[in-house]
């Protein structure tokens, strides 16, 4: 490759690798290297090391291999038809990147992705013989998430999963046909086939042979997967649909939502605007109460417009506010997951309810110091001298929770 | 009044044994004046509290582990508070799970505090190298300032990750030194002077080109990297910059005008072709999928694709070089004066164009424009390379007995070599399917030869070898039909 620094590499190829959302470390296995022979640790919660002004954790040194790319996926910074700069690291460049900087305490980790080059099977060799060499010559404990190719060998991705703590493949666009469109060289049904072989793998590995031998492990953090928001007209209901086919279909930790955003050298098929920021955190926070709250999907969609969610209130106050008939919820008495429907209440300060309800009757207050957010859910709920006075029964309600008017600007 | 003063190293396991010696003699809150060695040293003489009946005094496991983080707390009125809610914990353990309690939120929030501490003491440390890289061991160093006093509680953190390392932690009261695998606790000390490390400049760059300007946040990166420990976090130096010039790049990356695909899209482009599957569609749409044809960037200058004519059930197939000018207006395959030349020989030669399959090794007419006129260029290995994708369907569809090469570019595409025709010509090669290839030259060359007797005698061996081709289905005409005889 042509005379590029060391660092002017980095600075290419980890511009390249920002869009992708995921900086995770955490959920893997626990081990560590206080015998003195490796170098690293892994605690099951991840660490962020750094956070970037826009708001992102910096817990892995996230990089592409080679931002190269021979595809022609419009959305991407890194597609053929681009003319960012372009560069690749060598082998042991990577290797000696991420050791240097996990001894600095700069990383948990590496995440390692990369453009397509060649072919899909070369690219996944020279990315397993990065996460080989750091793991066996290296000794190295840390976390390495490897970003699957995905008409790669399958003894590829046998050696990637023994090798990484998590693998990831992106499905990138919510249906087919906007990856037909945006993406026409990849193929949905192949993206799908291979995070099934994922989790077939997982599951495998998980099996005890007859002989009570445990399979070698097999990326202990799971798979994950990223959707770009806002690039095709996909509504947050197909969003969400198809998230939540896929957290059922490959039993992914994660589904990524990522904002587009404009690229540098950007397509001229895709909207320049700013990335739609709190439609990304409203699908996140649907993606929690789907997981975590016993939300079923009709209902987040029944408080949508047009299929998409309100963007100045959260799911969950949302749907509260259109199903009024179940609240006010009585604090002292409702159970879990009535409880977990409250707008304000987490799942730390429903467990801090149900564990202090035996000992005391529950007052305002006491909610507050569990960390319950009051303004939000004392409309909601009674407890041991309060009560929402009516307050759910007004019309007013909803404005109570919008953010102040903000005088139109004249210019 | 019993003053006790809890040492600043050790301080959870020394205040439980002080908290448990008190409990024992029965000494309520108001009793005890809980201090600490680094605030009140020379204030009290030492009264250490003897424990003297061992009884076993049972709290509730939470407890201890609340107590062990909030003895790292920096407020001074820790050990009392957490004596006092003991001492009310003695009688009542239930008290463990009443979260609306006020002494026991108020402990949880040091709790929560002091574990925030050490979690960002495990994110911000950043070490700097002070030994030599190649040293069997390598050392490192680092400067920190903990909002409580957090060190200690978190240096295993360190040993267990940096074991195969001499490193040390500093901070204003305390220092973590790990050396051969053995951690020591020694005084703080102020701000060392540390050398300088080059992967610090690799980490700023790092830092800075992972920022994406277009979606500014920053109040979500200042509450959970606060701006009390940017002094020590050598990244945050490049902040005020990044946030400065964000708005600028995100409009000059929204403003700026779609650009031209580099020329190395199209070779990508032609790469990703050839991984292309072959064709499995239908018999009756590979001429119209060949006719869609843009793997290659021959469909833009072309007119059009011209897919191979003929029986489908021939047993020659010919194939030739490109369509020519002619061919390519007119769509079909050998329509223009090499073929004109090709048709008259072969009526020489006794072989039937009309019974064959005739197609060509590339399917788009390659050219420069010269004027009025189009030059003919023979096309690359890489043309030849995605074509041969359609020529390998229309061969599976045919499926002919004797399949003649016409030229180099269709020597090349059958066999892989498309060198010394000259050489190869009347010679049977086999295909990879199993079936013969007969090798000629193309019509073409015969055409433009400028000596008129190396003309004659190059055609008379065309003649020759179409003669030969022409017997050679006949033969396996022949055996053909005695097989399927002998099997009936």
């Amino acid at each position: 490759m042509s005379g590029k620094t060391l660092e002017s590499k980095l600075a290419i190829l980890s511009d390249a690798a920002k869009y992708d959302a995921s900086c995770a470390s955490s959920g893997s296995t626990r081990r560590d290297s206080r015998d003195g022979k490796g170098l690293g640790s892994n605690e099951g919660t991840g660490i962020c090391h750094a956070y970037a002004p826009d708001g992102r954790c910096i817990s892995l040194l996230k990089i592409l291999m080679t931002n190269f790319c021979i595809y022609d996926c419009a959305y991407c910074i890194n597609r053929v038809s681009s003319n960012v700069a372009r560069a690749r690291f060598s082998v042991d460049e990577v290797v000696r990147l991420t050791i240097d900087f996990y001894r600095r305490n700069y990383i948990e980790g590496l995440f390692l992705s990369s453009g397509v080059i060649r072919s899909p099977d070369a690219t996944m060799a020279d990315m397993v013989r990065i996460a080989r060499d750091l793991r066996e010559k290296e000794n190295f404990r840390g976390y390495i998430h490897l970003k699957t190719i995905p008409d790669a060998a399958p003894e590829l991705i046998a050696e990637a999963g023994r090798l990484a703590d998590r693998l990831s493949i992106n499905v990138e666009l919510p249906t087919d046909a906007s990856m037909q469109a945006f993406a026409s060289e990849k193929n949905p049904g192949q993206i799908r086939r291979a995070m099934a072989d994922v989790r077939l793998r997982k599951e495998a590995a998980r099996d005890v042979t007859h002989t009570g031998r445990k399979a070698p492990r097999f990326a202990p953090a799971g798979q994950s997967t990223q959707m770009i928001v806002g690039a095709d007209g996909s509504n947050d209901a197909a969003i969400l649909g198809e998230s939540t086919r896929l957290y059922s279909s490959y039993q992914l930790k994660r589904v990524y939502y990522s904002a587009f955003s404009p690229i540098p050298d950007s397509s001229s098929r895709l909207p320049l605007v700013s990335p739609p920021l709190v439609r990304e955190h409203r699908l996140y926070q649907a993606d929690w109460l789907l997981r975590f709250y016993g939300f079923d999907l009709k209902e987040i969609v029944s408080t949508a417009r047009d299929g998409n969610l309100d963007l100045e209130l959260d799911p969950k106050l949302a749907w509260a506010l259109a199903n009024r008939a179940v609240f006010p919820v009585d604090i002292n008495r409702a159970d879990r997951e009535l409880l977990l429907r409250v707008p304000g209440f987490g799942v730390k300060t429903v467990d801090r309810i149900l564990s202090t309800r035996p000992y005391r009757t529950i007052r305002y207050e006491d909610v507050v110091r569990m960390g319950g957010m009051m303004k939000k859910a004392g409309p909601f709920v009674t407890a041991q001298g309060w009560s929402s006075g009516g307050l759910i029964d007004t019309a007013r309600l909803r404005s109570r929770f919008l953010p102040p008017p903000v005088q139109l600007s004249l210019l | 009044m019993r003053h006790i003063v809890i040492p600043d190293t050790g301080t959870a396991a020394a205040w439980r044994e002080a908290a448990r010696a008190c409990l024992m003699q029965g000494l309520s809150p108001a009793d005890i004046a809980w201090g600490s060695e680094s605030s009140e040293r020379g204030l009290f003489e030492d009264q250490p509290v003897s424990c003297a009946a061992p009884v076993r005094m049972t709290v509730p496991r939470s407890f201890v582990e609340l107590a062990e983080a909030v003895c790292w707390h920096r407020d001074e009125d820790r050990f009392a508070r957490l004596y006092a809610f003991l001492w009310r914990l003695k009688d009542a353990p239930q008290l463990m799970s009443d979260r609306g309690d006020r002494d026991l939120a108020h402990l949880r929030a040091m709790e929560k505090s002091v574990r925030r501490c050490q979690h960002k003491m495990k994110a911000f440390v950043r070490f700097r190298e002070i030994g030599n890289r190649d040293d069997p061991r390598r050392s490192f160093a680092a400067w920190f300032e903990p909002t409580h006093h957090t060190l200690e509680p978190t240096a295993d953190f360190f040993v267990r990750r940096f074991a195969d390392m001499d490193w040390r932690i500093a901070t204003p009261d305390l220092t973590a030194i790990f050396e051969q695998g053995a951690l020591r606790l020694a005084p703080g000390h102020p701000k060392p002077a540390l050398p300088d490390d080059s992967s610090e400049a690799l980490w700023l760059t790092y830092f800075r080109s992972i920022f994406n300007p277009a979606r500014l946040k920053v109040q979500a990166m200042t509450s959970e990297m606060p701006k009390k420990y940017w002094k020590n976090l050598p990244e945050a130096a490049t902040i005020a910059d990044l946030i400065a010039t964000a708005p600028a790049r995100a409009r000059a990356m929204a403003e700026a005008a779609p650009t031209l695909p580099p020329m190395r899209a199209e070779k990508a482009r032609l790469q990703l072709a050839a991984h292309e599957s072959a064709w499995s569609g239908p018999t009756e749409a590979l001429p119209s999928a060949i006719r869609a044809c843009t793997r290659c960037p021959l469909h833009r200058t072309a007119t059009q694709a011209v897919p191979g004519a003929g029986r489908l059930d021939a047993d020659l197939m010919i194939v030739g070089e490109q369509p020519g000018d002619q061919e390519d207006l007119a769509g079909l395959p050998f329509v223009g004066p090499a073929g004109q030349l090709f048709d008259r020989i072969a009526q020489l030669a006794g072989l039937e164009r009309s019974e064959a399959f005739v197609t060509n090794a590339v399917k788009h007419f390659k050219f420069t424009p010269r004027g009025k006129r189009r030059l003919h260029q023979r096309p690359n290995s890489g043309e030849i390379e995605h074509c041969r994708g359609w020529l390998d369907a229309e061969r599976r569809l045919v499926q002919p007995k004797l399949t003649l090469a016409l030229g180099a570019t269709a020597a090349e595409a059958l066999t892989g070599s498309g060198a010394g025709i000259l050489a190869r010509r009347g010679t049977v090669e086999q295909l990879a399917d199993g079936t013969p290839v007969l090798v000629a030259v193309h019509p073409s060359y015969l055409l433009r030869l400028p000596d008129p007797v190396e003309r004659e005698r190059q055609t008379r061996l065309f003649e020759e070898d179409l003669r030969l081709a022409a017997d050679m289905v006949r033969r396996l005409r022949a055996e053909a039909g005695a097989i399927r005889a002998a099997s009936t």
